[in-house]
Parts: structure tokens; sequence; C-alpha cells
């Protein structure tokens, strides 16, 4: 139960949009309910994938650009947490350039793994820059490549975390 | 499994299963520094994942960012009185790629193999 009442973060950028004199945003809207797939195995000997659209990237990876930035980038699952920055537009990074693990939680994956919660990491977490006006490039482009991935690594479950 | 620290969008996208933490944007995944409560909001998701049996659910985690919420007040906030004050505090939306660090411009693989660009991106 939430003590207060979460931020309505279409309707204010909706407003600041209206005040910046910016064209309405047309906000993804998936009205029909989603796929459905129950677990098909115990978590405990399942495949876990991260991905990420807080703009996660490895030193030594090209940085994302941020007009619609929409490719994608192949984190290792072993790598070093020293070795992760970001770029993206649209959020305060100041926390994450501290702590990757809030917006990219290898460390907490790892250590779910380390208790048998999981049974074992993609070998690769996938991450973007979110910030996509175009959700014909999401659908038509980043999204499928993500399942191909998904899928030639076995993986049973992804969890996301978007910014 | 989305986790989620804005809830109207993730309600919008509808995900097949979500987790809502009531926090700033930028630690959806719990607050930095923070590795028991990382450990806690994933641990959330798993159980959620494990449990939730309704297409497009989303749970709210009982994770306070503060105790005064007044903090959401300022987020974004159009004042009434004077809407011409909007900020857009967005920086540029530059098309070059931008590198946390200069260094790590120069450490880049021009022919990077674990980047993925697609032909119109």
């Amino acid at each position: 139960m939430l003590k207060s009442a979460p931020i309505d973060y279409i309707q204010r950028t909706r407003d600041q949009y209206s005040a910046l004199n910016y064209p309405a945003y047309n906000w993804a809207q998936n009205p029909h309910a989603p796929p459905w797939q129950p677990l098909q195995k115990p978590l405990s000997e399942c495949r876990v994938a991260l991905i990420c659209s807080g703009g996660i990237y490895a030193r030594g990876q090209i940085a994302f650009h941020h007009k619609d930035d929409n490719s994608l980038r192949l984190i290792p699952a072993d790598i070093a947490t020293s070795q992760l920055r970001t770029s993206h537009f649209a959020y305060d990074q100041s926390p994450a350039r501290k702590d990757i693990n809030c917006v990219f939680p290898i460390e907490p994956l790892r250590r779910a793994k380390a208790i048998g919660k999981i049974g074992t990491i993609a070998s690769c977490a996938f991450t973007f820059m979110g910030g996509i006006y175009s959700q014909r490039k999401v659908e038509e482009q980043l999204a499928p490549a993500i399942v191909s991935h998904l899928i030639q690594d076995e993986v049973d479950v992804a969890v996301m975390v978007p910014v | 499994m989305s986790l989620s620290s804005a809830r109207s969008i993730t309600a919008a996208a509808n995900p097949p299963r979500g987790v809502y933490l009531d926090y700033p944007l930028g630690q959806t995944a719990g607050r930095a520094g923070a590795p028991d409560e990382q450990d806690y909001v994933l641990a959330a998701a798993f159980i959620a994942l494990e449990t939730m049996t309704e297409p497009g659910s989303i749970e709210d985690l009982d994770l306070e960012w503060a105790a005064d919420p007044g903090w959401k007040d300022h987020v974004m906030r159009v004042d009434p009185k004077s809407p011409g004050s909007a900020n857009d505090d967005r920086t540029p939306r530059l098309d070059t790629p931008q590198y946390q660090a200069a260094d790590d411009y120069n450490a880049a693989d021009p022919n990077c193999p674990t980047c993925v660009f697609f032909d119109d991106a």
C-alpha cells in the first residue's frame, strides 16, 4: 500500500510540454492484455537476463548518442562494475555513476545466484538509451534484436529496468 | 518482469508483470549505495514473478524514498501561477556519442563487436 500517490509522469509531461509549447508527446499505449507465460520451472533453475534502458555502456564500447539512438549494447555478465558508464539525456545520472546497480542491478543478480534464488545469469545483459522517441524503431528493430539474443542464450526470465 | 519508478508509464506500456518502486527516476532498482535495499527490490520482483497470476499486474513495493513525500511536488511541475517558467532540464539531444568521461572516447573500439546498430538508427 503506497503512502502517497505516485507521480503521474504522463500528465506532468503533458503539462510541461504544453507550457514549453512543445507538441504533445505520444506515449506508448498497449491497452490489450499483455502476453503471458507462466514459469516453466522453479526460479532456482531459471536463466535470468537483465534488460536496462538507462544508457549503460562499458568502457571500450561506443557510447550512446541522444537523438533517438536505438542501438543496443551487450554487457558481459561477469564485467567489473568499475567498467560501466551511463549516457542518457533525460534523468539524473549522478546516483548511477556512483553505484551502477541502481539502474543495472548486476551485483544483486549475482548475489541472487550465489544463494540459489536463480539458476544462472545470461551470458550478457542488454542495455540501450531509453529516450527513443520512435516507437517504430523500438518495435521493429530494438525489441526483436533483444528477443533474438534471449532465445539464442536460452534465457527463461528477463528483468527489465527502465529509468 | 519490469521494475518501474514511473507507474503511469508502466501501466500504459502494460508489461506482463510489474513491480513499482516509488522513488525518483534513476534508482529503479533501489537506492544507490544501498546493496541490501537493492537485494530486497530484486527479491520482491522474483517473488512477484513466482506468484502473479494476472497479466498486466503491478505490485507496489512498501519502500519510501523519504518520510516526507514533498519531493514529488517538485518533479517536472509547472507552476500554475507562472506556466511560462517551465524548464526543460534534459540535456541537448546530440547525434554524436556522448561519453561519460572524455577518456572513454579514446578507449572506445570503433569496430565494437558488442555494439549492435540498426540500419536507420
